[in-house]
Formats: structure tokens, C-alpha cells, sequence
């Protein structure tokens, strides 16, 4: 390994800044994910797809430690096995979690000062890529439309330096505008940061996703260029079980 | 949430420990046995249940001393009224683990339906006058009622809370009966049984053996019911539910009824071994209706380990046990030397109680008869 | 008139003391799921701190100067106790609900049965100061002074937990643990770390509402700290689970109804009527109690 960048390796090819090497998941009785492996490289967006139910979410989990699991991860070349979720957040993850999970009970500004207690919504990222944001600073983030507690959300991981985004289906249940505009920050964020992205609406995946990868029934079924899959109407039928019904969402 | 019996399966699993109740064995039993073997492995699971049954009924025939063990002769009034004791706390323990242990109600509200056995038992023979064939079932019919009131509102809110608000219409019992309204109760002295009301085997020092085989009858009956409702379908989302809640509420089980369900039958068993305390112990006592009486339960349940019949009844009975013997710990000479206030504490039994108690929940979560089984399937192994 | 205002003064005394034993529940509840039932021991602890303080202190020394330090020492010794607890007993069990509240148990029983062991299970009187001791007269009612300092406790702690929650960055942290500490956790925040704190601030204010609950007693027993623990649940529940504001709320209507209960109807009416409260508030308004912020 290089002592200038770590993230290059010695053949010159770009490390990936985290894998997944076997990882399984058991919640009371079930098994979720059965030995998922899977490389996220460190450029651009990496989509993860797949029905629901197949355990997207739950990867995601287990890579920040919210979920018990086996197997090896590593971000940037280290195990980051056993070490508490506050840990791993801080060793480089953003996490935007499906449901967005912002606190309802505090303002706008409280939300973003509890990641960046100096900044807040005067953060130059934050009056950048969410203007919206600013003039709502003291109101209730619980009163805020879905599509503007998601731009809380986003904000709010983006204060901090990251390796690494995990977002958890961004556009879920917003308004086809909106679902243009959080694609317009997530293409932007993802120019200097990798971004993982689990999300349902391919012409978005198709706009803004690299590479993708597909599970099934708890295990990778599938890996590739964003453009070979969606192009594909028969594999994206058979992988996902849908087809391109929402053209022109994105 | 993880509940405290995670680490229990379904006792319908065939198996060979006493109880059948641990995963590891379940998991090594052949699943394609024959009907035949089955039937047999079922009697030589009943075997030690059978066994002991045989030995504890024996009892009151073993005239031979243990001293430090038993106070007198094995048959002797003071043994057989400890014993007695100690039975009658196992089977409330093995009714409180119907609630506890298999569906994963941590209620702090137990001891009123036991008190509420006790109580409306004396109060009916001797306030009411009316004859003990009456009264039992009079009590028993009341305190479940008030279980299906109680529970009623308690299950509004889950864990946590339900705990909480348990134990506050616990805490009401408890003033009710220490207020002693119309002089019912008797307040902090208890009411005593009306002796000219019960059958005289059951009166009298001499008569001690009479009332431990009443005990032992009210354990058998508890245990018989305990293992009739986890066999039943009802037992069954009894276990969906502690295991998890939404998963049994996506399943179809209405798991309010559920849990009414158990709470209902927890409770008449409870009042059942009220009932049997106040004959045992000649009268009701108010330390019934503490809030201290229902943390024993739970900590005797814990104990002997939750959601099995052997870990409730062996908890309550050696918590009854140590709860009465343990004093002598203090005079005893390995002691002498400690300072004054070490010995001090030691001389409280419930501090010992609880000290091993918070030991036994990090070190042996699936309690001691868990941890009993796994030994013997250890050792069984090699 | 001067009964009513007796009965609103005595009642608000005691619903301070509720607030500010049931202030340390209602923020660990909320923060951290954990049903603290060593909070009883926390006050009896304290309790016992001041007690023995006072009798160490020379006795020409003023009551109110001795109990001062006494109070110190509780609040002290609370903090000392709830920090160890956490540490020692709670954290490793993080996650494991039930076994937390186990473990809080087992130490209730043998908190309760170590202190029974060492001072015995007698009530011991304690000092009081004698203007504490004294009356007011206001409206033509005599009014019992403690209850005053009661009051201005209460109402100096509730201050200081507002201002803690709503101008800090450990208020701001807890704000959002109560609502959702797994979100908390997963923003890279060491929620540990304020549990620990969380559990000691409980513990303080535990040390110091068992001073002022053997002073309204005029004694000290090791069971004190479980039955004014029991009342402490209950506003707990009927305040909210976890919001301090509905905790100060019930705590003012508990302590009202008790005491107003107790002398119009019958004296031990007052404790029933709590309990009923309680069940009407689960019968009219279960969802709210699963938990709110400040």
C-alpha cells in the first residue's frame, strides 16, 4: 500500500472503500442476509436494488453496527467489526436512513447542531445545496414537508467529512419535483464522495447510479454497470420483478 | 427488545432434560421418530416429575433428623409447616411464570391476585360466614374477575409502562388492606382463618403433614394447568408473543386477548395458592399485597429460570427456604471475624438474595435449573 | 377558605416532592428505556447520607447550616451511586431491557435489606430547623413552612433540567436520545457517555429528594425511598414517560388530588385516588404514554 493514498493500490487500481466479505444477519429466528459479499468503490454512486424484503435496509444497517451480524467489513482497508456505532459514524459514514428519522422535536438548526455543534444551518454545504433550509432554521423539523426533513437529513450528514454515504430510498414517498431535486444534491455530493444508495426508482438509478448491485432472498445476485442492468428490460424483470413504469420520474 | 427468554423454546419439544425445554437438545433430537418412541420418551420425560411427586408425598413418613438443614425431624411440625411453605410460594411462582416467563409480561402487579385469593378467602368464612365450599370458589371467582379488570386496563399500555401501572394498582391493594375498611382486612395484623369454619385435619400444630400435602396438591394442580395451557394453542401465541409481538400480531393472534388470556389464568392460579397460603398459614397476611412480595416472585421466576415449571417452582421454594434459613448464615463461625457492619448486612437474607439474584441475571440469564441442564447435557455428551 | 388554601399549599408541597423524586425517572426513562427501580435505593441512600452527615457534624452547629451539608453529601453520594449503577450494572446490559430492570431490582431488595441490616428497620428521627418546623399564616391558614422549600426546590430543579435540556449540548443530545437514540447513535454521537451522565444527574436527584422526603417524614427508614418510589411511577406514567414538563404536571395534580382526597372524603382515600386517576388516564389516553419529549 501506498504511503501517499491509501485508497490506491499497488497495480494503480482504485481500492474500494468498503467491502463486504460473507456477511450474514440473524434477527430472532430469521435469516436475513446469507453471506452478502460486494465491493463499493471509492468514486461515485453504487446503487443497491433489489424486491422488498430482500435485506437492502438491513445491509445497510450492518455496515454502521445497528444490526448483529458475521463476516468481514472493511472501510478503507480496516475491520471495522465490534466497534460501536458511534465509531464507525465518526471512522467516515454518513447514514441517511430510510423514513429519513429526523428528531421531530427539534428545530431545523438543533437537528444540524447536534452533528456540527458550531455550524449548523450556516454551514456553507447546508445554505449551498438545501437554500430551503435557512429561512425554516427555528421551526420544528416534525412540521417540515417530507421532502424538506429529507433535505434535514441529507444536510445533516454532509456537515461532517465522509468516506463514505449510506443512503436509505431518498425519494420514498415525495413528490416527483422533489424527487428531481434530492437526485440534482445526491449526483452533486456524489462528485467528491462515494455514495451507497438503496432506491426503488430506477430512472433515477439510471440517471445518477455508476454501478449496481442486486439481491435477492439475502444473498447478491447480480453486479454491473447501472446502464447494462436498466437497459436489460428482461434482467431488470427478472431481478427486480418490475419494469420501467415510472419513466420520466427522475 | 430482547426478552429474558430468548434462550426458551417450546416445551412441546420432545426432549430428554426434565423439563424439555432447552434448544440445544431440541435441535439433536431426531425429528422423524416414531410414534412409539415418542410415547416412551414421553414417560421417561415424566419420570423424575413422577419420581419426586412420590418422594415429597413420602415425607411425612421420614422421622430422621437434618440438622442445619431442617429444623427437627423431617416429619416434624416445624419441617412440614417450612416445606409447606416453601410449596405453596413454588406453585404462586409457577403461576406468576405463566405471565413472566411465557408470554413476557413483566408485571409488577401479581401479588394482588394472590392477596385477593387470601383475603376474599377469610373475609368469606369468617365475614361473610360462609361454608369453605363456598368460599373457595367465591374468592377464586372474584379474584379473577378483578384479573379481568385490572388487565383489562393495565394491557392499554406496554412494557415498560404495564409494569409500572401494575404495580400502582398493586400498590392500591396494598393500602386497601392496610387501611382496614370495616375492619375486613385486619390492617397490618392480617385476618386470621376461622378455624371452626375449616375441616380440623387442617388445624393444629399436629396437622402439620395435612397441610403440606394440601401444598403439594395445589403445586400438582398448578403444574397440571401450567402444562395443559402451553400445550394448547392459546400457549402457543402465549410464546409468539414473547418471542415477538408484531411478528404474532402479523401472524393473526389477537394479542391483546392473548395476554388477557394469561393474565387471567396467571392470576386464578395465583389466587388458587392464595387461597392455599391462608389455609397453610392459618390466616391472611398482609405482607401479600407489598410491592416487596411481587419483586420475590419475579426474582424467584428468574431464579429457578423463566418460562420453565421446574425453574418457577424450584426458585419459589428455595427462595422461601433461604428467605428463612439464611438468618442462621450470620451466627454462623467462618463469620465471627468479619467486621460488625459486614456482618450486619449479611444477617439480612434478602441482601443475599438480591446480591445472587443480580448475579444469577449476568451469569446464568436461563436461571439455575438452565443452567443446571446445560451441566447435565454436558456431561451427558462426552 | 383558609381549609382550601391549607390543601392547595400541603398539596403542592407534596407534589414537589413527587417532581423531584420522580424528575431522575422520568429522564433516565426517557433517554434510556430503563425502568430504574434502584431509584428507591438512590433515595434512601441519600436519605441516609444526610442523616448520618448531620450526626457527624458538631452539634452546635445550626439545623439548617448541618442539613445544608447533609443535603451535599446526599446529592454527592446520589450522583456517586447512580454513576457506579450505570457503569457497573446497566451499561453492560445495554439493550437488554428487562435484564436492566432485573438487575435494578435484585439491588432494590439488597440496597433495601443492607441499610435494615446496619440502622435496622425502625424509623430514626432526624433534625429538622426550626423555622422548617414553623408555620406561615396566610389567608387565615396556617401554612406547614417546609412545604415552601419544597416548592422552591422543586421549582429551582425544574428550572435547571429546562435550562439544561434547552441551552446545552448535553440537553440538546438527550432532547434527541428521548426521541430516538438509535438516530442519535448512528449520527456518530457516543450516546454512552450521556447515559452515564443521565443516570448520575437521576442519581443527585434522587440523594436529594430522599433529604427532603425524611425531612417532610421527620425520620429516616430504609423502606421510605420504595414507597415514595411508587408514587414517583405513577407520575411518571401519568406525566408521559419520559417528558419533563408532563413529569411536573402529574406531579402538581398527584400531589393535589392526594391531598385534597384525603380530607374531603376519608384520610387513605387520597392514595386510592391516585391509582384511579392513573387508570382513567390509561383509559382516556393510552397512545400518549408511549413515550414524548420535553
Amino acid at each position: 500500500m501506498s504511503d501517499q493514498n491509501p485508497s490506491v493500490g499497488g497495480d494503480g487500481a482504485v481500492l474500494p472503500v468498503l467491502s463486504l466479505d460473507d456477511v450474514h444477519v440473524r434477527y430472532g429466528g430469521s435469516h436475513i442476509l446469507q453471506g452478502v459479499s460486494f465491493d463499493v468503490p471509492a468514486t461515485g454512486v453504487t446503487a443497491l436494488l433489489g424486491r422488498n424484503g430482500v435485506g437492502k435496509t438491513t445491509t445497510l444497517r450492518s455496515i454502521i453496527g445497528l444490526a448483529p451480524r458475521t463476516g468481514r467489513i472493511l472501510l478503507q482497508g480496516r475491520e471495522i467489526q465490534g466497534l460501536t456505532t458511534a465509531r464507525i459514524v465518526r471512522g467516515g459514514i454518513g447514514y441517511v436512513p430510510e423514513d429519513r428519522e429526523v428528531f421531530g422535536g427539534l428545530t431545523v438548526d438543533e437537528n444540524l447542531r447536534l452533528v456540527d455543534p458550531v455550524r449548523g444551518v450556516d454551514a456553507d454545504v447546508v445554505a449551498r445545496l438545501f437554500p430551503d433550509l435557512v429561512p425554516r432554521r427555528a421551526q420544528r423539523a416534525g412540521t417540515l414537508s417530507g421532502g424538506q426533513q429529507q433535505m434535514v437529513a441529507l444536510a445533516r450528514v454532509l456537515l461532517r467529512e465522509n468516506a463514505l454515504l449510506l443512503v436509505d430510498e431518498p425519494t420514498k414517498g415525495l413528490a416527483p419535483k422533489l424527487v428531481t431535486e434530492v437526485a440534482d444534491v445526491l449526483a452533486e455530493v456524489a462528485r467528491t464522495t462515494p455514495v451507497l444508495l438503496v432506491e426503488q426508482n430506477l430512472p433515477l438509478v439510471r440517471r445518477i447510479a455508476d454501478r449496481v448491485v442486486v439481491l435477492d432472498a439475502g444473498t447478491v445476485v447480480h453486479r454491473g454497470a447501472a446502464a447494462d442492468l436498466v437497459a436489460d428490460a428482461d434482467l431488470t424483470r427478472e431481478l427486480l420483478g418490475v419494469s420501467m413504469r415510472r419513466e420520466g420520474a427522475a | 427488545m430482547t426478552s429474558p427468554t430468548d434462550h426458551l423454546t417450546d416445551t412441546h419439544t420432545p426432549s430428554v432434560t426434565p423439563d424439555g425445554e432447552g434448544e440445544a437438545t431440541a435441535s439433536t433430537t431426531p425429528t422423524a421418530s416414531g410414534e412409539g418412541s415418542h410415547a416412551a420418551r414421553r414417560v421417561v420425560r415424566a419420570l423424575p416429575a413422577v419420581v419426586g411427586l412420590a418422594v415429597l408425598a413420602y415425607l411425612p413418613y421420614v422421622p430422621i433428623e437434618l440438622p442445619g438443614v431442617l429444623p427437627g425431624r423431617v416429619n416434624g411440625p416445624g419441617s412440614m409447616q417450612l416445606l409447606a411453605t416453601c410449596l405453596v410460594i413454588g406453585g404462586i411462582a409457577l403461576s406468576y411464570d405463566v405471565l413472566f416467563g411465557r408470554t413476557g409480561l413483566l408485571s409488577f402487579g401479581h401479588a394482588l391476585f394472590v392477596a385477593a385469593g387470601s383475603y376474599l378467602l377469610t373475609i368469606s368464612l369468617s365475614t361473610w360466614a360462609l361454608p369453605l365450599a363456598l368460599a373457595v370458589p367465591v374468592a377464586l371467582g372474584l379474584s379473577t374477575l378483578l384479573a379481568v379488570v385490572v388487565g383489562g386496563i393495565a394491557l392499554r399500555v406496554g412494557g415498560i409502562a404495564f409494569a409500572m401501572v401494575t404495580l400502582a394498582f398493586a400498590q392500591a391493594a396494598s393500602i386497601i388492606v392496610m387501611r382496614n375498611p370495616g375492619g375486613v382486612t385486619g390492617g397490618e395484623e392480617g385476618r386470621p382463618l376461622d378455624r371452626a369454619a375449616v375441616p380440623d385435619v387442617l388445624v393444629g400444630v399436629a396437622n402439620a403433614p395435612y397441610r403440606f400435602w394440601l401444598a403439594l396438591a395445589f403445586v400438582v394442580v398448578a403444574w397440571a394447568v401450567v402444562t395443559l395451557l402451553v400445550r394448547s394453542r392459546a400457549g402457543h401465541a402465549m410464546a409468539a408473543v414473547r418471542e415477538n409481538e408484531q411478528r404474532a400480531a402479523v401472524l393473526g393472534f389477537g394479542t391483546y386477548r392473548v395476554k388477557l388470556l394469561a393474565i387471567v389464568v396467571g392470576s386464578f392460579l395465583g389466587a388458587l395458592g392464595g387461597v392455599v397460603h391462608a389455609l397453610v398459614l392459618g390466616g391472611s397476611n398482609p405482607h401479600l399485597t407489598t410491592s416487596e412480595f411481587t419483586l420475590s416472585l419475579l426474582v424467584m421466576v428468574v431464579l429457578g429460570g423463566a418460562g420453565s415449571r421446574w425453574g418457577a417452582v424450584i426458585g419459589g421454594v428455595l427462595y422461601t427456604y433461604a428467605d428463612a434459613r439464611l438468618v442462621e448464615v450470620s451466627n454462623a463461625a467462618v463469620l465471627q471475624d468479619l467486621p460488625v457492619v459486614v456482618r450486619q448486612v449479611l444477617s439480612q437474607p434478602l441482601f443475599i438474595l438480591g446480591v445472587f439474584f443480580v448475579v444469577v441475571v449476568y451469569f446464568a440469564p436461563s436461571g439455575l435449573t438452565g443452567l443446571g441442564g446445560r451441566l447435565i447435557r454436558r456431561s451427558g455428551s462426552r | 377558605m383558609s381549609d382550601l388554601v391549607l390543601l392547595l399549599v400541603t398539596g403542592l408541597g407534596l407534589g414537589a416532592l413527587y417532581f423531584i423524586a420522580a424528575s431522575g425517572l422520568s429522564l433516565i426513562y426517557g433517554l434510556m428505556g430503563v425502568l430504574n427501580f434502584a431509584h428507591g435505593v438512590f433515595m434512601t441512600a441519600g436519605s441516609y447520607a444526610a442523616w448520618l452527615t448531620m450526626g457527624a457534624l458538631p452539634a452546635a452547629w445550626p439545623v439548617a447550616g448541618r442539613l445544608g451539608v447533609g443535603v451535599v453529601a446526599a446529592i454527592a453520594l446520589g450522583a456517586v451511586v447512580g454513576l457506579v449503577v450505570e457503569v457497573v450494572l446497566i451499561r453492560p446490559l445495554y439493550r437488554h431491557h428487562i435484564q436492566q430492570v432485573l438487575v435494578t431490582v435484585g439491588l432494590s431488595l439488597a440496597g433495601v435489606a443492607a441499610a435494615q441490616g446496619i440502622w435496622g428497620a425502625d424509623p430514626r428521627p432526624v433534625d429538622k430547623p426550626v423555622w422548617m418546623s414553623g408555620t406561615t399564616e396566610v389567608l387565615g391558614a396556617r401554612l406547614p413552612n417546609d412545604r415552601f422549600v419544597y416548592l422552591l426546590v422543586a421549582l429551582a430543579l425544574f428550572g435547571g433540567l429546562l435550562a439544561l435540556l434547552h441551552l446545552t449540548r448535553l440537553g440538546l443530545v438527550i432532547r434527541a436520545g428521548v426521541e430516538n437514540r438509535t438516530m442519535v447513535e448512528a449520527l456518530g454521537i457516543n450516546v454512552h457517555r450521556t447515559f452515564t451522565i443521565v443516570f448520575a444527574l437521576g442519581g443527585a436527584a434522587a440523594g436529594l429528594a430522599g433529604v427532603l422526603y425524611s425531612q417532610y417524614a421527620g425520620a429516616v427508614s430504609p423502606a421510605q425511598g420504595g414507597s415514595l418510589l411508587i408514587f414517583a411511577f405513577i407520575v411518571v406514567v401519568i406525566g408521559g414517560m419520559g417528558s419533563l414538563t408532563g413529569t411536573a404536571v402529574a406531579a402538581v395534580v398527584v400531589g393535589l388530588v392526594q391531598q385534597l382526597a384525603n380530607y374531603y372524603a376519608a384520610s387513605g382515600v387520597g392514595d386510592l385516588s391516585v391509582v384511579l386517576l392513573l387508570a382513567l388516564v390509561l383509559l382516556l389516553r393510552p397512545t400518549s404514554l408511549k413515550g414524548a419529549t420535553a
